[in-house]
């Protein structure tokens, strides 16, 4: 399959007044064209930091790319002026942003927002502009778009709205989407209609996605891989059966087993993961999650771990992996749902040199 | 069953009354809640469940209907002492860990607030040893206790929230969507905090919230509301193995899954209110489908709910 965007060794900095905080610390992934990828993490993880560094709208200064390369259709964006910018942004690589109530424009028509972007990248006539935006708005599912495309956002429902923005978002035909939490703001029923609306687009037009969010039960629905970070780096990466039936770090273990499940009558106490995330103005040395980890040995407070390999596409950083770590159990609430898979190789292989 | 500790009676929350734009939040809503029970509201955004948990508490006044608290009626007419009492039994912990507490006021101050109002400290020193005791059982320390909100992550400042709620000792707490704004990681820890001091202190919980996976864990019973209705009320487990309700039968069928598998297959009903098709002169109501099982409907889908049980 052909990669549609690579993020190497990517590092990104803030400078503010209490120091440099290290918000994205030497991240590498890979996105192909048609797959979604979902990137979890709790909040200060840095998966919004990576994913507004691909869109380039970290304000720079404070912000800072301390480090590696973004290669989209194999040419790195990293060195593009803003103005160079503004040609691949909604073109090339667009985004949803989680609240639909304040991402629109209030003074601006929905029509009007929706063929901005036409009329800028395609170079379209306000009259082909607007039938288009037209045939976006039906495709989003909006009911009678020729008198919505005429209305402003406030007349429009928070599930119309996030419509209204996949729209804009999808106009241009991207070839790549970036989906901040785009269902964390709407209900439980609207979520499922979004998504498979999205799902539906995607099949439609191609389209890459990177889709971020906490929910795991959103990823398990639109994922194809799913990275995981902590601390500003991808600590687990793989398909979604590997992330959900053969989680590795320990601290998938622990987003999984803080969850209860809906299939069981299970009372007892939840698995929480104690403590809170790093400070990553001071990012501890050795291995971030150590202070929070269950399974924590002397090595992760010293020396940061490796990236191991488990099978042809998933890679975990932890200690746990090395021939030389004790065997551990998994939490309960994991291990029932850990399975063999095939692809899984006979032994973790250490990965030299990153990727 | 146990005893109980709450009754509401025919719950009525109407806003913008006698305007065009009336707006009926709570549409006659009955249900009781037990002494040491944790009853779980849930449904979709504006269904009126917040409105709900407020109306109990008299943060608004009621349009119509009665919530009796130990059989005495919240919404009558109250002077203030009589008042007073009621609050001191009935506290409230909110949604936003951010906005609901003031950032200029000390956390000491924030949670001594009550303990100040109803005199329950006689001196300076029992206050600061009831505020030290209240963070001890929350989860923080006794440092934390001049600090100010700002300088705490969401987590901890639900847990300010949670300090403050019981330093007047109250019998009953709502908890309006008390975890919605914090991290998965961080959630676990909230809920498992409430659960704890519930076993401890004997507490009652109204827990209002969308997440129907958490709702589902922490609650005995689960009432589902749709457009100012309670919709169906049950058992937390009968709910989900045996929703008879349309609504909540969607409901659950739209809430994903951490497990790819079953998202793969998985089939989405979705609920159109005219499946019920009611005539104007059905009566339509909370019926006893099962026993602790109540639908909303027609006798004739009572019948049709019976017969399934019965399958």
């Amino acid at each position: 399959m052909e990669k549609i965007l690579e993020v190497k060794d990517l590092s990104v900095s803030f400078q503010t007044y209490g120091g440099e905080v290290q918000a994205v610390r030497n991240v590498n992934f890979d996105l192909y064209k048609g797959e979604t990828l979902a990137i979890v993490g709790e909040s200060g993880s840095g998966k919004s930091v990576t994913t507004q560094t691909i869109m380039k709208l970290i304000p720079m200064p404070p912000g800072k790319i301390k480090s590696g390369q973004i290669l989209f259709e194999g040419k790195d964006i990293v060195p593009l002026s803003d103005k160079q910018m503004e040609k691949v942004r909604g073109k090339e690589i667009s985004m949803i942003f989680q609240d639909p109530m304040t991402s629109l424009n209030p003074t601006m028509k929905i029509g009007r927002q929706i063929m901005e972007g036409l009329i800028k990248h395609q170079n379209m006539s306000t009259s082909s502009a607007k039938e288009r935006a037209i045939e976006m708005l039906r495709l989003v599912g909006i009911p009678m778009p020729e008198r919505r495309v005429n209305q402003y956002p406030h007349e429009f429902s928070g599930g119309m709205r996030q419509r209204a923005m996949i729209a804009i978002a999808l106009a241009a035909n991207p070839k790549l989407l970036i989906a901040d939490e785009p269902t964390t703001a709407l209900d439980v029923t609207i979520q499922a209609q979004i998504l498979e609306l999205m799902k539906d687009l995607q099949s439609k037009m191609n389209t890459s996605i990177i889709f971020i969010t906490h929910d795991l039960g959103v990823v398990a629905n639109v994922a194809d891989r799913v990275a995981v970070m902590y601390g500003g780096q991808i600590v687990e990466t793989g398909t979604v059966d590997e992330i959900f039936y053969d989680p590795r770090h320990p601290y998938t273990w622990g987003l999984l087993a803080s969850m209860p499940s809906l299939e069981n009558d299970d009372k007892s106490e939840l698995a929480a993961i104690p403590g809170t995330p790093p400070d990553l103005t001071n990012p501890p040395k050795g291995d971030a999650f150590a202070a929070r980890n269950p399974y924590a040995m002397q090595i992760d407070f010293e020396e940061e771990p490796p990236l191991f390999q488990i099978s042809e596409t998933h890679f975990a950083k932890t200690w746990l992996l090395h021939p030389d770590a004790p065997a551990v159990e998994p939490p309960d609430a994991v291990k029932r749902r850990m399975r063999k898979l095939s692809s899984t190789f006979d032994k973790p292989v250490l990965v030299k040199g990153g990727k | 069953m146990a005893e109980k500790l709450l009754e509401i009676k025919n719950l009525k929350q109407h806003f913008n009354v006698g305007k065009p734009n009336l707006v009926k939040a709570v549409d006659g809503v009955t249900f009781d809640i037990y002494k040491g029970e944790t009853l779980g509201l849930v449904g979709e955004s504006g269904c009126g469940k917040s409105t709900t948990g407020r109306t109990i508490i008299r943060l608004y006044d009621a349009t119509d209907g009665q919530v009796l608290f130990n059989g005495e009626d919240v919404h009558g007419k109250k002077n203030v002492s009589e008042l007073k009492k009621f609050n001191r039994k009935m506290q409230m912990i909110f949604q936003d860990p951010y906005a609901s507490l003031n950032p200029r006021m000390t956390v000491a101050d924030i949670i001594a607030e009550g303990i100040d109002i109803h005199g329950l400290a006689k001196t300076k020193q029992e206050r600061m040893e009831q505020v030290y005791d209240l963070l001890k059982t929350v989860g923080l320390n006794k440092e934390h206790a001049n600090r100010y909100p700002h300088e705490f992550s969401g987590g901890q400042r639900q847990r300010i929230g949670i300090a403050r709620a019981l330093a007047v000792q109250p019998e009953f707490i709502i908890a309006d969507e008390p975890i919605s704004a914090l991290d998965v990681s961080i959630q676990a820890q909230v809920v498992n905090l409430l659960k704890k001091l519930q076993n401890e202190k004997g507490l009652t919980y109204l827990f209002i919230a969308h997440d129907l996976s958490m709702v589902k864990y922490i609650s005995d019973r689960i009432g589902v509301m749709y457009f100012g209705k309670l919709v169906e009320l049950a058992p937390a487990d009968t709910l989900y193995k045996n929703p008879l309700h349309p609504y909540t039968q969607s409901l659950l069928s739209a809430i994903p899954l951490p497990d790819p598998e079953s998202e793969r297959t998985r089939k989405r009903v979705s609920y159109d209110p005219s499946v019920h098709n009611y005539e104007d002169n059905e009566k339509v109501e909370m019926r006893e489908v099962a026993p602790g099982h109540f639908v909303y409907c027609s006798e004739k889908e009572f019948k049709q709910y019976k017969n399934a049980y019965i399958k």
